[in-house]
């Protein structure tokens, strides 16, 4: 187990690295992303390799030429790998519409970085019309076009299928891992879990399912000797202590050494509502209709980003449910900063956890992240509060 | 006695359609402040989403934004911000939306509150953040919500686009309509849809008085001149109050009055307005001999006037209405503005970087940097904040400005 984990953590810790190999050992297109709207199916099924950017772990120098202090680190960061040519192997980006700094992030890369092709998708902003859900289609319809052409190949219905049954699974094992985990917290740390997750979203997608299916496995067998009670010596997996379960909500988890400190405050976050957790995974696609219809409808019923419409009350409910659903004695709100739509949402979702009785903590976090100490102690205090 | 010249070169100035205006939207406020009484609709509307179906319908559109600028003129800002804060929102959000936010729930700022709104209208056409905010007074006012959602058009304007966003007028009229219990006359909408026309067209002929050297009126008269095609666009009131200020703007022409006395230097502004510190900045460029002449924020609610088709209104507004200055790319705004600097014949462009506005603002380093190069004028950078005060750095920004001016003394020296 270890050897999985510490392969998929080798590979975030430098995925410009994995996607230059990638490319020069399979030959494959590969397509940079920003977030979790961006259609993956239809890139695989171009014969594309989808690669989600992460900011970066670096230091800026450039982006702050084209960017305000007031935009957030994720969006700079993506900036600052573009400008100074870290991702100068990827054949072309592709950005989904969602919140004001994204859409401007995409008129500077296209304004400013030359490498690769650039392709909006302008997805609906409300997702709960007819002609919403219409002009969804439409959009994937008009990507499906522009990456043919773009990459010059056809997209055929029978790859979208493909693709649409492989990113399906993938989503399931993730939903697995997800579920023995928030059973069994000590099956895994946090920061394991966070590094898979977004080991998914780099990684050839069908080396991810193989990868993924092989982490269950173990967790599975790790799961069933910890019930015979013969404990959890043989396993791969480092145990954590008697913990207080908890849920995370916000926008990326970009900063795994967060799950450290909280598990030493006697603390697991057993499920979330991130965009690199599960409302990556959540929401399967019709495999029944027309493909392009079928990932439309995914984009309409997942569970959203609080830059999408799909009602007033959805998030709050999703958020609720999440937490009965998975026991947790508490939620953290990580945020970043300069995030609008999150912190627009934060009080109703905070008033509606109140209603509850389920306490939470709002941290508003920046790569890189403020001293340790600083966390530690917030985390501490709200955990010995519950 | 020099006191009595200076005075009398003030009045010279002063633009006589102010004190109008001024009843205009006292009337216009008290009218939907008694709107309940009067068994009249009140709808919230954001100041970039189609008024004119609200019109037709004689229901009343009430503009938080606008709301939200009388907020900070009256340097209420801060107060408000900071209550929204005691709410939970974060200190970085947009200070209309914090400031709208808190003061629905104390019924404070420079005229007790809004009305309380039957329907909330929201056109994603000027920020994500409208959205967001709308949602909170949705929940609050628990009134229905409509919103139109305009796709941000980064290079192109498609066809799909054009189907949706014209779907979409339709969904809103059939909103009104069941909202209202009324249906829409449609000889009404085509008159409201004309007189909207008028307006927009009536607003750029003002604004475009100031390609006259001097400049009849400044940017900071626009700004306050403003509130009527915001908020009146498709009334018979804006199109007579424009026509008059029209007049009175081509009368001062012709007389070779200026808003400033001896206008040396032409200036663009970009981005909303600081609305706390406009006196403040026009007396201390105007000190200078520096005008702004024009600016990016109010031309833009005329910007659009080439989509549409007078005769034609519900079908043309889907393409207006999406195509406004800030649902477009970098690149194009760069155009826009580097077509006012030839258009105004300006010196110097004014670049005001505004917290609130992600969707204006990010990207104003790049067009500054076109605009130098293309057009060969200097910027100034403005870091602040159009209505939380406590962004805005007095000593800072005029040490700035004075610097500025310095540098296009010496350019313009032979």
């Amino acid at each position: 187990m270890e050897d999985v984990i510490k392969y998929v953590a080798d590979l975030v810790r430098d995925p410009f690295a994995y996607g230059r190999k990638l490319k020069a050992d399979t030959g494959k297109k590969i397509v940079g992303y920003v977030c979790t709207y961006a259609p993956e199916e239809i890139m695989l099924a171009a014969g594309a390799h989808p690669l989600r950017l992460f900011g970066t772990t670096g230091t800026i120098e450039r982006a702050d030429a084209h960017l305000q202090s007031y935009c957030c680190s994720l969006v700079r960061g993506v900036l600052e790998e573009g400008l100074k040519g870290g991702t100068d192997f990827l054949d072309g980006m592709v950005f989904p519409h969602t919140c004001d700094s994204i859409q401007r992030l995409s008129d500077l890369w296209r304004m400013n970085i030359a490498q690769g092709f650039h392709v909006d998708a302008v997805l609906p902003v409300k997702l709960d019309t007819q002609s919403a859900r219409q002009y969804m289609i439409d959009v994937l319809n008009r990507f499906r076009t522009d990456l043919e052409r773009e990459l010059d190949c056809s997209i055929t219905d029978d790859n979208l299928h493909k693709a649409i049954r492989l990113m399906n699974e993938i989503r399931l094992l993730l939903r697995r891992i997800y579920e023995l985990r928030s059973d069994q917290p000590g099956l895994m740390t946090g920061d394991s879990l966070y590094t898979i997750v977004k080991a998914t979203m780099i990684m050839d997608r069908e080396r991810v399912r193989e990868v993924l299916q092989k982490i269950v496995e173990k967790m599975e067998a790790a799961k069933l000797s910890s019930e015979e009670g013969t404990g959890s010596q043989g396993s791969d997996f480092k145990s954590v202590p008697a913990t207080k379960r908890l849920l995370m909500a916000g926008g990326i988890c970009n900063q795994p050494q967060i799950h450290d400190m909280i598990e030493a405050a006697g603390g697991a976050v057993v499920w979330d509502d991130f965009c690199t957790g599960s409302r990556y995974f959540e929401t399967l696609v019709s495999t029944d209709k027309d493909p392009i219809t079928a990932i439309a409808d995914r984009f309409i019923q997942r569970a959203v980003c609080p830059a999408k419409h799909a009602g007033l009350q959805n998030r709050a409910e999703d958020l609720i449910r999440m937490a009965h659903e998975r026991k947790v004695q508490g939620v953290i709100f990580l945020y970043l900063k300069f995030c609008d739509p999150h912190a627009f949402d934060y009080p109703y979702l905070k008033a509606a956890l109140d209603q509850e009785g389920i306490p939470s903590l709002l941290l508003e976090v920046e790569d890189p992240l403020p001293a340790e100490g600083q966390l530690q102690t917030r985390f501490e205090a709200f955990l010995e509060m519950l | 006695m020099t006191e009595s010249i200076e005075k009398t070169e003030k009045d010279k100035r002063k633009i006589k359609a102010v004190k109008k205006m001024k009843e205009i939207m006292t009337f216009y406020y008290i009218d939907a402040k008694t709107a309940a009484e009067n068994n009249k609709k009140v709808a919230w509307i954001t100041s970039g989403g189609p008024v004119e179906p609200l019109i037709a319908m004689d229901i009343i559109p009430v503009y938080p934004e606008n709301h939200g600028a009388m907020i900070g003129a009256s340097k209420m800002g801060v107060d408000l911000c900071e209550k929204a804060e005691a709410m939970g929102y974060a200190s970085d959000l947009c200070s209309y939306a914090r400031s709208d936010i808190s003061c629905a729930t104390v019924n404070g700022g420079p005229i007790g509150g809004l009305p309380k709104p039957d329907m909330l209208i929201c056109c994603n056409n000027i920020c994500g953040t409208v959205l967001k905010w709308y949602e909170i007074q949705a929940r609050y006012f628990n009134v229905p919500l409509f919103i139109f959602d305009t796709p941000f058009c980064h290079t192109e304007y498609y066809e799909e686009m054009r189907r949706y966003v014209r779907s979409q007028v339709d969904e809103y009229i059939e909103f009104l309509e069941i909202t209202t219990g009324r249906k829409l006359d449609t000889n009404r909408m085509e008159e409201v849809g004309r007189l909207s026309v008028s307006g927009q067209r009536m607003w750029q002929a003002v604004l475009d008085t100031t390609v006259n050297k001097p400049a009849p009126m400044s940017a900071f008269d626009a700004f306050f001149h403003l509130a009527l095609i915001v908020t009146l666009r498709g009334t018979q009131t804006a199109v007579d109050y424009y026509q008059e200020l029209l007049d009175e703007m081509n009368e001062r022409v012709k007389d070779g009055i200026g808003a400033v006395p001896n206008e040396r230097y032409r200036l663009l502004w970009d981005n909303l307005p600081i609305w706390y510190r406009t006196k403040w900045l026009s007396d201390k460029f105007a000190a200078h001999d520096a005008c702004l002449v024009a600016d990016t924020y109010t031309s833009a609610w005329c910007g659009a006037l080439r989509y549409i088709d007078e005769n034609d209104f519900l079908n043309s507004m889907a393409e207006g209405y999406s195509r406004i200055y800030l649902n477009i790319g970098v690149d194009e705004m760069a155009r826009t503005v580097c077509d006012m600097v030839d258009k105004y014949d300006v010196d110097g462009l004014v670049i005001h970087s505004n917290r609130s506005c992600k969707p204006y603002s990010l990207g104003q380093y790049d067009i500054q940097r076109i605009v130098e190069e293309k057009k060969g004028i200097p910027s100034l950078m403005i870091e602040a904040d159009m209505c939380d005060e406590r962004m805005f750095s007095e000593s800072q920004i005029e040490t700035r400005i004075d610097a500025f001016i310095e540098m296009l003394k010496q350019r313009n020296s032979p």
